[in-house]
């Protein structure tokens, strides 16, 4: 296993720079321009300026091997000063992957959103594993029973009916007809006692519910497919056979057996906490990472978004290795080398 | 509601007398009945604004967006500012400038500005002439992509005459020398915070992009980028009375219709920007009671701009360009004028704008006195006289009720951005056409592709690979000089000058190139307005374009928010520091 | 039909599942009478496979009894309750919405399941062979991180722009921005899948029955279709069902940024995504597209359940 995984860091070096190097082209394709947003009283020759000073006019490859020095060294070394308040060479002419729309160095945005989206994402991941679990463990075990018709409904409705929609439901319910919660996300507020983090529990109720409905509704099914496999398997026969109690056999030997795709699923998902949640972000204007990187998009703010995605493929290859490594440890029928 | 707004006097020669009586008269009038409801600054509390497009820099000069225009003008104003009738009024200085106050030269060459005395950036510092001329340096400087510098156009040099007095010299003769320091697209900012910022420098300077030292009633506390920003109120104002908010959040994302409900249902925001949304929602929503909607006219037109070149996809390069040859139909003036007449523009704004849009046959509606009466024939609908015109110039229903002549189909590609009233419009149009026989297919394109001005992209606007292509424009400011200058020949959009021209129809008249050249050159306002309505009437009668509606902005405010007044010339925030708490 | 695992199937050794010695000769009966007898004895199947059959018949003959056109524009009439006009109100141009629902399934239906079906090929596939052949392992697998780091919406900008005009001129432009649609749906959507059906391979490939059938020659390509797919059937249905809602979601979104088919081209997601705002007007705008993309996923959900099942050897053949 180990051997395995060393394998694999290996080979995430090459993929993770053939991955940049594709975002990149791709973005540099893309049609949207960042003076694209401007008003078009602004004449076409100061849009033309506009793009030189943002260094577009600069050959591909020349913005492009910038772009790996600035992430690869300036960056890290930056950040390695700001942690230990160390000099290193001279980072005044140290230049940082810097955003267009906002001029600000891109790594600083994404520090200032991370708190947001680990709170709303990030909970409504939690919230929806929690509910999903035993939601798909007993729809399996009394399977065409009431509990797991109504969970199959419940889930495949919450999968279907996509955010956009559950999100103003939630509003136009709670926050205009009854006005129990906040439908913006206040995200200047700080908790400092327990009343400040009573309004902060309040301002994550929505979110989290429209998010955690639809992660929980995927996941369940998973989970239930997967019971669903395993109690009929010979094992469970044999288990109950030898006169296994059945709160054993399900909780001990089946649910550890379905567990297992469910970990690689969870474990895959993990990425998408960090790109969060675009469209509930936008609805609650939670201001994370996924609106981080949609306005991004649209504004065509090249550096902002080949770097807010890089991450994300870092994550993603990172998650998909231990997903695979949790994967061998938990399934010993498993052999990768 | 029509307004009768009194914008035009601001050009140079007799008017200018007028000007600076009723510039004096009003700004005082302002000033006193707003100053007179309010006992002292930041008795009101706390002000919640929201932009849903969100701020992303506190810099116009490094970002021209409308939400980051409006956002830094809580905090760094310029010397002149226009009202809500678009009169320019004095900010930073005591009295406008005018060739009869001896503020603008007899020869239009020259503009100098006195800054009001004792006046004081938010850090306790004077302000002086040297941050003026440093603001003019700052974005005439070399890579620096100052987003403004068209602001700055033919402006040779600035000096600062002495500590309060600072003089802009122009290369030639400017009948409106208003174009540096006056509305919210051109402020001061301080050359102290600045001064290491200039050139290729400009972008490092995130402290000061994100937190400018300016004059406005507001200073920044705390800036997210995209986000949020909080404000408190200026110490050093130059009203001690003002303003009545201690405190200022301006929150942005979103979209316009959950912004709309936050101040019109639920009440959590004061104040919300730009809410163009149907308009049975906005009413359905203001029924709630908490809060109303405010609008006000400017100069924006939604048009159907109409390609004068072949746009078909054979001619390779040429594709769309005046080399392409003339277009197969819309060269045809029955074609285009049966296409705008058969439009019921009622129709459209009914369905779409509601009190935000009045039908219109202008390119140039507004100011009053550059609004041209002479094509309303666009106004009225008029299926018969649309399909008498194209029968008599030979298109005949074919088999399936699509027109055709010599083997063309009236076959239109209809383009635009994507916006829900948009598409709506879209629907209707083509509904209006199928009556007269022309068939249209529709298509809708991601603002930020459509506008982007990518000369990679198929889809910009200025590429104008279709038949027909709405969206709106506008100008700056109330002299529609430049505006009117789109129309030239020369500035057709070709590969050749990288698709940069701002004559999206590829309109060429010999008749209309000299008009344009001659208000270039004429001074006297009555002229110039002559002139502005000659040359619009001559743009709807060609056809250029079809004239749709003549736009509104508009906003929400609570009802617990007063002193509000709509402004289309400048940031709608213009008189933030005039806004109190109802009781 | 409460308790399906209690009624476990009660022979001794069950043999390798699918293989051919399965089916006792009680009767001459072939493999596909088989699952279609056991289909029908499962109510939920049975009962989707109706309303997925209505839902389809409403689509395809509902506009000629229904003979409204769709994007009939009455103004005057907009925002309309229920009338015998229009059973399902109107929306803020006056179309009709029930004309509009029937109209807009034919295109929903049609996007999302061939867009699933494509990814669900594409992820079964490619999760297949990385799970079964070890050398295909690596470089697939890193193909599938490569998707899954893309940022989507760049990504279709580029293709858009790359292939819309050249489709539109060889396919008219209905049908080229439906080839499209369906093709952006399906390569962007079938990740995990691949990622979920490598890992059931992984630990199926490992099992005895795969061994012994490898033991005794068994071609490699008869192993993965008659014993390996069989076996990873159930995360294949969950991903299909799931990917029909997806590919649903995702043509109005797409609709929606001007990447898909024209806006006076309704389409379920679209109708939903237009009538948000108008919720509190006329709530019919939201419950009717809303109702028939769940009906839609919950009955091609009950199906998979019942094919599942049906396929199962443990419980078919009793």
């Amino acid at each position: 296993m180990f051997h395995y995984t060393l394998r694999r860091l290996m080979f995430a070096v090459p993929t993770l720079f053939v991955i940049s190097f594709i975002i990149f082209a791709l973005l540099d394709l893309a049609p949207n321009d960042p003076t694209g947003n401007l008003p078009l009283t602004i004449p076409p020759e100061v849009r033309e300026q506009i793009r030189m000073s943002l260094g577009l006019g600069e050959p591909f490859h020349i913005r492009y091997l910038k772009w790996l020095q600035q992430f690869f060294v300036a960056e890290p070394l930056n950040f390695i000063q700001q942690a230990f308040g160390i000099e290193i060479g001279n980072s005044a002419e140290r230049v940082r992957i810097r955003s267009w729309a906002t001029r600000s160095p891109v790594v600083d945005l994404i520090v200032e959103r991370l708190p947001q989206t680990l709170w709303v994402v990030g909970m409504s991941y939690v919230v929806g594993i929690l509910i999903a679990l035993p939601v798909g463990i007993i729809s399996a075990y009394r399977q065409y029973s009431w509990f797991d018709q109504i969970g199959t409904f419940v889930s495949m409705v919450g999968f279907s009916v996509p955010t956009f929609f559950t999100g103003v439901v939630l509003i136009v319910v709670f926050s205009v007809y009854l006005g129990w919660f906040p439908s913006i996300y206040d995200t200047t507020h700080r908790v400092t006692d327990w009343n400040s983090f009573w309004i902060q529990v309040r301002q994550m109720v929505l979110p989290v519910m429209v998010l955690a409905l639809y992660n929980a509704a995927q996941l369940s099914r998973f989970v239930r497919a997967s019971m669903l496999d395993n109690l009929n398997q010979d094992y469970v026969r044999t288990a109950r056979a030898k006169g296994m109690k059945e709160k054993v056999v399900l909780l001990v030997h089946v649910l550890r057996n379905s567990l297992i795709p469910v970990v690689t699923v969870i474990a895959l998902g993990i990425p998408t906490i960090f790109s969060g949640a675009i469209i509930t972000e936008q609805i609650f204007r939670v201001n994370g990472l996924g609106q981080l990187l949609i306005i991004a998009i649209q504004g065509a703010d090249i550096p902002l978004v080949q770097t807010l995605t890089f991450i994300f493929a870092v994550l993603i290859i990172l998650c998909n290795l231990i997903a695979d490594i949790l994967y061998g440890i938990l399934d010993p029928r498993i052999r990768y080398d | 509601m029509r307004k009768t707004s009194k914008i035009n006097n601001i050009v140079r020669g007799n008017a200018m007398k007028k000007l600076t009586i009723f510039l004096t008269g009003t700004a005082a009038a302002i000033a006193m009945t707003a100053g007179a409801a309010q006992a002292e600054r930041g008795s009101d509390g706390h002000l919640n604004i929201l932009y849903w497009q969100a701020v992303s820099i506190l810099n116009p000069f490094l970002s021209g967006g409308t939400k980051d225009v409006e956002g830094s003008s809580l905090i760094i104003e310029p010397l002149a500012k226009f009202n809500e009738k678009g009169e320019m009024v004095p900010a930073l200085v005591d009295e406008i400038p005018t060739v009869e106050n001896g503020g603008v030269a007899e020869d239009l060459r020259s503009i100098t500005w006195v800054i009001s005395e004792g006046l004081m950036w938010s850090d306790g510092t004077p302000v002086t002439a040297e941050d003026v001329k440093f603001t003019a340096e700052y974005c005439m400087a070399e890579d620096g992509g100052c987003q403004q510098v068209a602001n700055f156009t033919d402006v040779e040099s600035v000096e600062a005459v002495d500590e309060r007095t600072v003089k802009v010299n122009f290369s030639v003769a400017k009948p409106y020398p208003y174009g540096p320091f006056v509305g919210a697209q051109s402020p001061i900012i301080q050359k102290a915070q600045f001064e290491n910022c200039v050139g290729a420098r400009a972008p490092e300077c995130t402290e000061a992009n994100f937190g400018p030292i300016g004059t406005g009633p507001f200073v920044v506390t705390r800036f997210a980028a995209n986000d949020v920003i909080e404000l408190e109120a200026n110490p050093n104002y130059r009203d001690a009375a003002k303003p009545a908010f201690a405190t200022v959040t301006l929150k942005g994302g979103g979209d316009a219709a959950s912004a709309a409900r936050a101040v019109l249902e639920t009440g959590e925001f004061d104040y919300a920007w730009n809410l163009q949304v149907e308009p049975e929602i906005l009413a359905q929503m203001e029924a709630a009671g908490r809060g109303e909607l405010i609008s006000s006219f400017g100069t924006s037109v939604e048009r159907i701009n109409l390609n004068m070149t072949d746009p078909s996809p054979d001619k390779g390069a040429d594709r769309s360009t005046v080399e392409a040859g003339p277009h197969p139909f819309l060269s045809d003036p029955a074609v285009r004028r049966a296409l705008s007449i058969s439009l019921d523009r009622e129709l459209i704004v009914e369905a779409g704008y509601g009190e935000t849009g009045r039908p219109t046959c202008n390119i140039l509606p507004a100011p009053e006195a550059y609004a041209s009466t002479n094509v309303d024939w666009c106004l009225t609908q008029d299926i018969e006289e649309a399909n008498r015109l194209l029968d008599e110039a030979g298109w005949m229903p074919g088999g399936d009720g699509i027109r055709e002549k010599d083997g063309v189909r009236l076959s239109i590609l209809y383009q635009t951005s994507t916006n829900s009233v948009r598409q709506a419009t879209q629907a209707l149009v083509k509904d209006m056409w199928q009556q007269i026989g022309v068939e249209t297919e529709l298509r809708n394109i991601d603002a930020a592709v459509f506008f982007g001005g990518d000369p990679a992209s198929p889809d910009t606007f200025q590429k104008f690979f279709a038949d027909v292509e709405m969206y709106t424009n506008n100008f700056d400011g109330t002299d529609p000089e430049k505006y009117m200058a789109e129309w030239i020949c020369a500035d057709a959009p070709k590969p050749q000058n990288g698709w940069l021209g701002a004559n999206i129809p590829r309109f060429c008249s010999e008749e209309y190139d000299a008009l344009v050249k001659k208000m270039g050159e004429t001074a006297p306002l009555e002229e110039r307005q002559a002139l502005a309505i000659q040359m619009n009437d001559i743009l709807t009668n060609e056809g250029a374009h079809i004239p749709l509606v003549h736009r509104g902005d508009v906003s929400a405010r609570a009802m617990t928010l007063n002193g509000v007044l709509m402004n289309s010339w400048d940031s709608e925030l213009w008189n933030a520091a005039d806004w109190t708490r109802a009781e | 039909m409460t308790d399906q695992v209690s009624m476990a199937p009660e022979k001794v050794i069950p043999p390798a599942p699918g293989s051919p010695v399965a089916a006792e000769p009680r009767k001459q009966r072939t493999l596909t009478a088989d699952v279609w007898r056991q289909f029908r004895q499962h109510k939920g199947g049975v009962i989707g496979a109706i309303v997925f059959l209505t839902i389809i018949f409403l689509v395809v003959f509902g506009p000629s009894i229904h003979g409204v056109d769709p994007s009939a524009l009455n103004v005057r009439e907009r925002n309309a309750g229920v009338s015998w006009a229009h059973p399902m109100g109107t929306d803020n141009l006056g179309r009709d919405t029930f004309a509009q629902i029937l109209a807009g399934g034919r295109t929903s239906l049609a996007v999302g399941v061939t867009a699933m079906l494509l990814s669900l090929l594409l992820g079964t596939a490619i999760g297949v062979l990385a799970g079964y052949f070890r050398k295909l392992e690596g470089p697939l697998m890193r193909l599938t991180d490569l998707f899954l780091a893309l940022p989507l919406l760049p990504l279709l900008l580029v293709i858009i722009m790359l292939f819309r005009d050249t489709l539109r001129r060889s396919f008219g432009p209905e049908t080229g921005i439906f080839l499209l649609i369906v093709f952006v749906i399906g390569i962007t959507s079938w990740m995990q899948t691949a990622r979920i059906v490598r890992g059931a391979v992984l630990s199926v490939k490992e099992q005895e029955f795969v061994l012994a059938a490898k033991s005794i020659g068994t071609r490699e390509r008869r192993i993965i279709s008659r014993h390996i797919l069989p076996n990873v059937l159930s995360p294949i249905m969950v991903s299909a069902t799931l990917g029909i809602a997806t590919a649903i979601i995702t043509e109005s979104a797409l609709s929606f940024l001007g990447l898909g088919f024209p806006s006076d081209y309704p389409t379920w997601g679209r109708l939903l995504f237009d009538g948000v705002n108008f919720m509190q007007i006329n709530p019919s705008r939201v419950i009717w597209p809303g109702l028939a993309i769940s009906l839609t996923v919950l009955s091609v959900n009950y199906i998979g359940d019942g094919i599942r099942d049906a396929l199962d050897p443990r419980i078919r053949g009793r």
